[in-house]
């Protein structure tokens, strides 16, 4: 991933979403690593979100990627299970950042091993402050997010060390330029 | 130090570590299973190349559990790629669903989803079997592609759950980056009342601590009321602080948790020199709560997660369409014979499913008799429907032809750790998740009832 400015489409969700509803666990049988099943389960992601509460879908059936590219969640976003399919499916749904009050501890170690998105803590609770389909910008060097339509911008948590390994690439691309592992494929 | 931060510390090479450090740790074991295994191999062979190898054949443990008996194409493939890589690496602690040397075997739907479909050398759900097996040691450090890893803290190791990418680093160097967790301290005192089992303890600490009240944390199980808990209800505890969001919980080890490791090692042949941790006295906490076991009742988790929690008797009318008996939490031997002692001589009303953990567990039912009578045969005459086929089975949903799964919108309670929307497979599907005496008189009644009405 590069560039340090992210900008495009929210989809706004609620506390406590967990893995099973990131990616339902009949579809843990698709490997990440395969090409294909990488894309397919890009299909799939938040499609165990309840449809009464959350009707506008993250990818509607058949049409992936995503419109979206920025996630705002509540609270303890990503809890549950260690399935890394979790931060895959959203990273190839099309989305690069995510934005919670709080992550998992999983799931957000997860987002930096593989490099799929960001996962960016908010002291606010954007949550009630967007819309889905709301635009957005969200910035990764002054850490700040700012709606297209307003000159307000609220301030995120910087990620530290964290991002570095996100930028990297993930976790291998990220031990290979610190030599914490050598050799190998370094394409990745 | 607390328990944690010494462990992690002895496994980093260093004297100190405190809550907030970096360390570079050394793992002594590295589980994986049919779900994230694939994955897993997938990276390693990217980042490593096609050729590499393992760092140690004999602390990689692979464990098919998860989706193994199903007609589903995709599950059957993924075992066929463990299968694969455990020949090329020359993995010995493989446990095989079936006695397979050819990998040609798949599931066979048409010979029902009850008559054994499972060879010499399978295991059952992998955070039981681990330790059944001997894989769990005091003082060591276990990693596992799967978040109820940390069921393993029961016996006084540093055990938690990673992600696929974390899982192929440590494949091939044998060590994982970690940040010391602050530590929670729970102290438990006096001993839990009749009809109040292990899973109403963890239940009423997360409903009290919250549902992301121990994230990034350790969970440290201290106080007089451990001694008295015997190594599956440690086990109980410890598998469900991941629901608390811990990164690992963890107890000290006793004569209790000597004698189990000793004897499971020496019969699997997987002894080896272990040093146990225990606390110091000046041990920094981030926070201490004390838990009175005494004045804990009979307790619920009410859906959407394992934090919303009631006793059983504030639930009294809430109806169940089905109940379920199985699992890492409660699947265990320990858990069907609480649940024998309430069914026992009467008839669930309830569409019943049981699931043993192992199949261990399934030969213990079979051998283990209350007045001539088998306690799987017990369980069959009051209505359970049984599987022999151990394994996860419904508890995260799972294929369709999955035994137990919720293929309806119906209601289910359940000895689970998770009832997050959608988690035992039908997205409308209502899970409550309880002790195995609460979920037996439960299945008795047709609705939310309290055990101590049954025992
Ligand atoms: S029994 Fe359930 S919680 Fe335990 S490992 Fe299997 S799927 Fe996970």
């Amino acid at each position: 991933m590069s560039g340090k400015r992210v900008g495009g489409k929210v989809y706004v969700v609620g506390d406590n979403i967990d893995t099973d509803q990131i990616i339902p666990g009949q579809y843990l049988s698709l490997i990440p690593t395969i090409r294909e099943e990488y894309i397919r389960l890009g299909g799939y992601a938040l499609c165990g979100l309840p449809v009464d509460q959350y009707p506008k879908r993250l990818v509607e059936p058949g049409r992936a990627p995503s419109e979206y590219s920025v996630l705002i969640a509540g609270r303890n976003f990503g809890c549950g299970s260690s399935r890394e399919h979790a931060p895959i499916a959203l990273g190839a749904a099309g989305i690069r950042v995510v934005i919670a009050e709080s992550f998992a501890r999983i799931f957000f170690r997860n987002c930096l091993a593989t490099g799929e998105l960001y996962p960016i803590e908010s002291a606010y609770r954007l949550y009630d402050a967007f819309e889905t389909g709301d635009c957005v910008e969200v910035d990764l060097q002054s850490w700040g997010l700012g709606a297209a339509d307003s000159s307000c911008i609220y301030p995120l948590k910087p990620l530290g060390e964290a991002e570095k390994i996100v930028s990297a690439g993930g976790l291998f691309a990220y031990a290979r330029k610190t030599g914490l592992v050598r050799g190998g494929n370094a394409s990745s | 130090m607390t328990l944690t931060e010494k462990l992690l510390a002895r496994a980093a090479g260093k004297r100190k570590a405190a809550a907030g450090d970096n360390l570079l740790v050394d793992v002594n074991v590295l589980m994986t299973h049919d779900v994230c295994g694939p994955g897993t191999i997938g990276v390693f062979q990217r980042e490593f190349g096609p050729g590499a190898r393992v760092w140690d054949p004999q602390r990689v443990v692979i464990m098919p559990d998860h989706y193994i008996f199903t007609s589903d194409r995709r599950s059957n493939r993924n075992v066929d790629i463990l299968r694969r890589f455990v020949r090329e690496q020359g993995i010995r602690y493989f446990y095989d669903v079936i006695d397979d040397e050819d990998g040609l075997w798949a599931f066979d739907a048409s010979q029902g989803p009850l008559s054994a479909q499972h060879g010499s050398r399978y295991a059952g759900v992998c955070h039981v079997a681990l330790a059944e097996k001997g894989h769990t040691c005091p003082g060591e450090v276990l990693v596992g592609t799967d978040s109820h890893t940390c069921t393993a803290g029961a016996f006084n190791e540093f055990a938690t759950g990673i992600g696929n990418t974390d899982a192929a680093f440590v494949m091939g160097t044998g060590k994982i980056l970690l940040r010391v967790p602050e530590t929670m301290r729970l102290i438990l005192d006096g001993a839990t009342g009749p009809g109040v089992m292990a899973k109403d303890v963890i239940l009423s600490v997360i409903g009290r601590i919250g549902f992301d009240g121990a994230t990034y944390r350790a969970m440290e199980f201290g106080g007089d009321g451990v001694s008295a808990l015997t190594i599956e209800e440690r086990m109980t505890i410890a598998n469900m602080g991941v629901e608390a969001g811990a990164k690992n919980a963890i107890f000290g080890a006793d004569e209790t948790t000597l004698s189990f490791v000793d004897s499971r090692m020496k019969e699997h042949g997987t002894t080896r020199p272990y040093e146990p941790v225990s606390p110091d006295g000046g041990a920094k906490y981030a926070t201490e709560h004390r838990v009175n076991l005494s004045s804990l009742e009979p307790t619920v988790a009410v859906p959407p997660d394992p934090g919303c929690c009631r006793t059983a008797r504030q639930l009294a009318d809430v109806r169940i369409d089905r109940a379920y008996i199985g699992s890492c939490t409660g699947g265990k031997a320990v858990d069907f014979e609480a649940f024998v002692d309430v069914v026992r001589g009467r008839r669930v009303v309830t569409d019943t499913f049981g699931v043993p953990a192992t199949p261990t567990i399934v030969r213990h039912l079979k051998d283990t008799k209350r007045n001539g009578q088998s306690l799987w045969d017990i369980l069959v005459a009051s209505g359970v429907r049984m599987t022999e086929n151990a394994g996860c089975g419904a508890c995260l949903g799972g294929p369709e032809d999955t035994f137990g799964r919720m293929n309806e919108p119906v209601t289910c309670i359940s000895t689970t750790n998770r009832n997050f929307p959608g988690r035992m497979g039908h997205p409308n599907g209502k899970v409550y998740l309880a002790s195995p005496y609460t979920v037996a008189a439960s299945a008795l009644a047709g609705r939310i009832a309290d055990p101590r009405d049954y025992l």
